[in-house]
Order: C-alpha cells, then sequence, then structure tokens
C-alpha cells in the first residue's frame, strides 16, 4: 500500500484534468474496488480524485428519444430502487440487486460497476504471474485451478472473466455509455465497451485514461412484462456468479417478437449472441428453442481443466430464465431459480 | 484543493461534532477506531466481504472499511455506540432475547445493517431480510437467530 494525495474536483472538467496528466492518478467515486486493490498493493495510485459529488442531485433523467439516462454518479442502490428503473427496465433493477451486499451497493457507483476489475485469484495473488495485472508476464489461471474463469471468448493471455451484475442487463438492454475526456464527448455501444483480452488483457475496457462516464442511456424499450435474471453462485447471496443470465422477451400471445439474452460469469465481457435472439424471433416461447438458442450462445465454448461445468450450466441457465422471462413474478429474491 | 499531508475534516460522529485530522489514505474505519476511539465497528476482514465495519453514513449502510475518511468530510456518521439514548435499542434486546451472538465480532455491523435496512424499506418478508443481510457475516452459526431477532423488530415496526 502506498501512500497517495487526494483532490475532491469541483466539476468533470477539474476532474479530468487532474487524471489525464498523471498515468498514475485516477478517479474514485464509491472506492468499494479501487481502495480494496489499493489496499491488495495491486493499484499504486498518485492521486485519488473523488466525484462522487459531481452528479448533483438527480440520479435520473428522462431523454427526448422516451429512454432514461442514468447518471454515472448515482449509487447502484439509488438506481435499482429508482420507480421509473423499477416499473420500466426491473431486469436492470433485479441484475444489480443480484450484485455485492446492500452496503456495497449503497456506496458503488454506476460508473464504477462498469469498471470493476475481475476477481480471477491470481490477479489478486501478486506472487504470481498475470497478463492482466503484469503485462508480458503470463497467464497462472490457464494451468491453475480455474473454476470460476471464461469459457468463451478467451485466448493463451488471459481468461478471466468479468464480474459484474448490472452490466449484463445493460448489455441486454443495449445501453450507450456516454464519455467526456481531454479531446470532449464521445459514446460508446454497451457491447463495444468492454472487450476480449487479445494482445492487451491488461485493458478491460475502451475508456482511455483520463476519460470519464457522465452518464448511462437506456433506450425506451425495457422488456418490462417479461424478463428475468438468473444468478448461479457457490452460495445464495453475496457471491460472484459462476453464471448468470439476463433475459428479456417482447411476446405477442406465446410467440416471441423480439429477444435479448446476455449471460455473465463465462467472459471477459457481457456475453451476448444476436444471432441465437433472431433465431427465437417468431417462433412460441419454447425448452426446445431456448435450447437451439442456448446451443448457439455457447457454440465455441472452451472449457479448462476445472470450468467445464460451466458449459452445461450456461445452457440450462439459458433454456431456464428463457421459461422464467415467461412469469417474473415467481423469481425468489437474489435471483435465484424460481421455484 | 489536493491534499497529501495531514488534513482537517469535521465528521458530525453519534450527534457529536468533531473536527480532526487525517492523511488521505486512512479509511474511515481507521479514523473511527484508531483517532476517535470508536471501537464499536469492527475490522473483520478489511475487504468488504464480511460487514462488520458497517455503520450508517449520512442515515445509509455502507462498509466503513471501503471508504476514505477525507472522502466523508462534513458526513453525519452513527456507530452502534450512537443508535440508542439511555436504554438498549431495540434491535439490542432482540438480539439478546434470540440469543442472536456468540463471540459478538458481528454484532454491532448487524446492528447498524439492519437498522439500515428498516431505513430502505425494501424488505418485506423473511426472504428479503435474509437476502438484504447477505452483506453481514457471522461465523459462529447465530445466523437464524440474527434473523428470528430482526424478524421481530420488523414485524413490530409494522404494527405501529
Amino acid at each position: 500500500m502506498n501512500n497517495f494525495n487526494y483532490v475532491k474536483a469541483q466539476d468533470v472538467q477539474e476532474a479530468i484534468s487532474n487524471v489525464s496528466g498523471d498515468e498514475r492518478a485516477s478517479f474514485v467515486a464509491g472506492g468499494t474496488n479501487i481502495i480494496d486493490l489499493w489496499k491488495y498493493n495491486l493499484v499504486h495510485v498518485s492521486t485519488l480524485v473523488d466525484v462522487n459529488h459531481l452528479g448533483g442531485d438527480h440520479s435520473i433523467e428522462e431523454t427526448e428519444g422516451g429512454g432514461l439516462r442514468l447518471s454515472a454518479f448515482a449509487t447502484n442502490a439509488n438506481t435499482a430502487y429508482h420507480p421509473l428503473i423499477e416499473q420500466n427496465y426491473p431486469l436492470l433493477s433485479k441484475a444489480i440487486l443480484a450484485g455485492a451486499s446492500a452496503q456495497i451497493r449503497n456506496m458503488a457507483t454506476n460508473a464504477g460497476n462498469l469498471l470493476q476489475r475481475t476477481r480471477c485469484y491470481y490477479f489478486y495473488d501478486e506472487n504470481t504471474p498475470c497478463n492482466k495485472r503484469v503485462p508480458g508476464t503470463g497467464c497462472s489461471a490457464i494451468g491453475g485451478y480455474n473454476r470460476i474463469m471464461a469459457i468463451l471468448g478467451t485466448n493463451d493471455q488471459c481468461i478471466a472473466v468479468f464480474p459484474s451484475d448490472m452490466c449484463v442487463a445493460l448489455a441486454a438492454l443495449e445501453a450507450v455509455v456516454n464519455i467526456t475526456g481531454p479531446d470532449g464527448n464521445r459514446t460508446i455501444a454497451f457491447s463495444d465497451f468492454h472487450r476480449l483480452p487479445g494482445d492487451h488483457p491488461e485493458k478491460d475496457n475502451n475508456l482511455n485514461h483520463g476519460e470519464i462516464i457522465t452518464s448511462i442511456d437506456l433506450p425506451p424499450k425495457g422488456f418490462a412484462r417479461n424478463y428475468s435474471y438468473l444468478k448461479l453462485r457457490d452460495r445464495s447471496s453475496y457471491a460472484f456468479a459462476l453464471v448468470s443470465v439476463a433475459t428479456a422477451l417482447e411476446m405477442d400471445g406465446d410467440i416471441i417478437k423480439d429477444a435479448r439474452i446476455a449471460l455473465g460469469g463465462v467472459a471477459h465481457k457481457p456475453w451476448r449472441i444476436t444471432d441465437a435472439e433472431e433465431y427465437l424471433t417468431n417462433k412460441p416461447a419454447t425448452r426446445e428453442h431456448f435450447s437451439v438458442a442456448a446451443d448457439i450462445i455457447l457454440n465455441g465454448a472452451q472449457a479448462y481443466a476445472f470450468n467445464g461445468f460451466k458449459i452445461e450450466l450456461s445452457r440450462r441457465a439459458i433454456i431456464r430464465n428463457g421459461l422464467m422471462a415467461l412469469s417474473p413474478e415467481s423469481q425468489m429474491p437474489g435471483a435465484q431459480p424460481s421455484a | 484543493m489536493m491534499s497529501s499531508e495531514h488534513c482537517p475534516i469535521s465528521l458530525q460522529v453519534n450527534n457529536e461534532k468533531l473536527i480532526l485530522t487525517v492523511f488521505p489514505w486512512v479509511s474511515l474505519l481507521d479514523a473511527l477506531r484508531d483517532k476517535l476511539n470508536i471501537t464499536g465497528p469492527k475490522k473483520g476482514c478489511d475487504h468488504g466481504q464480511c460487514g462488520a465495519c458497517t455503520i450508517l453514513c449520512d442515515g445509509k449502510r455502507i462498509v466503513s472499511c471501503l471508504t476514505l475518511a477525507i472522502m466523508k468530510d462534513g458526513s453525519s456518521i452513527t456507530t452502534i455506540e450512537g443508535i440508542s439514548q439511555g436504554d438498549l435499542h431495540p434491535l439490542q434486546q432482540a438480539f439478546i432475547n434470540h440469543d442472536a451472538f456468540q463471540c459478538g465480532y458481528c454484532t454491532p455491523g448487524q446492528i447498524c445493517s439492519a437498522i439500515g435496512m428498516f431505513e430502505e424499506g425494501k424488505a418485506k418478508t423473511r426472504d428479503d431480510v435474509k437476502e438484504l443481510m447477505s452483506g453481514n457475516l457471522c461465523r459462529c452459526g447465530a445466523n437464524m437467530n440474527i434473523i428470528d431477532a430482526i424478524m421481530e423488530i420488523k414485524e413490530m415496526n409494522s404494527h405501529e
């Protein structure tokens, strides 16, 4: 643990200018991940620039197109429990509430949720090689104990998974990330925000140093009638997903008119394959059709020594969550399977 | 303003306004325990995994180990020491009645967390309470009794 400076930024521009010129400076909001990583001696910040208060009092506002704009600085709890989210985007509410603990959701912000680091054991263990922690040193997980690691989108450099629940729902809902940086504003589609390891497993996402997320836009379509978030983990609450599934359906009677399926806990980013969604469109919502969709989503899945169970677990979870989305009210607290 | 030295901050702790100086890297938990001798919040894991350091910050339950004291400048903090004046808080009495602890290490965090949960108003059922209290671990095995104690007060409150 190193000592660091602290700045409370007065506005977004001041925050950016404090971080962009210093490679080791970082924004801090909830602090629930970066302060933890600092305690583990995994990040060595020179300056923490506090942006907690930059969102003002409003956490959510309606956009002209009929969607919602979530403040990057609002807490996960305030977002999940906001009436507009509970009513119009219940999939997002459920996914947020399946993550972390009530205390951490009261601290962690929406942008911070997108930027949390992996929980790979070897990333946390300073004494082992890890390409994500120290590029070029190797991946200890590939030949190590890899039970929690990825089955999709991996390569020989990194098999870590991105641990967020909230982001699985944001991927399914096709959110858009609004960013401000030294060179002005830009937007990134949610599917392009997080990245696969490629040749730079140390980079979790496509945000550049000095850029800050200011808000997250939700399109008008919230799938509030037929949705489900299913999270499978080693204990029934307060644990990261082994596999999670966000499913949103637009139904016309028994027929699926539009489908979204995103997986968590299986890859370096929320995993979504639109071919599977197109396959389901205009078909009855049956076990058989969800089973084919699961095969499409999991095509190319690769198991390592200890995580082969995740492939079958994912397949079953996709099927089960598709059926659960037909009756969202049956779900237990904590994104558990319905009885 | 950039701070790298001892910085003066102001905290209202258990209804008492206090000025203290902290280095930027001191957690709120360490400031409470080491600077103010308020030792109700416990340093269980120091990584946000156990909930033993749970306090109320401006009425919201948070883990005090994963925030910096300097980030909470101007905030109002309530710890187990400040939840009641004089008599025991009803939750404290309920924990005694239900034998809701053995070693007691997690208890201050459990009780502060339960008070925060009541304020949030989202727990409707016993299953909700179990889910919304999952950030507080008890390693003695008193969990069922802890939930019993919380349910007793929850049901009492709902009849008021």
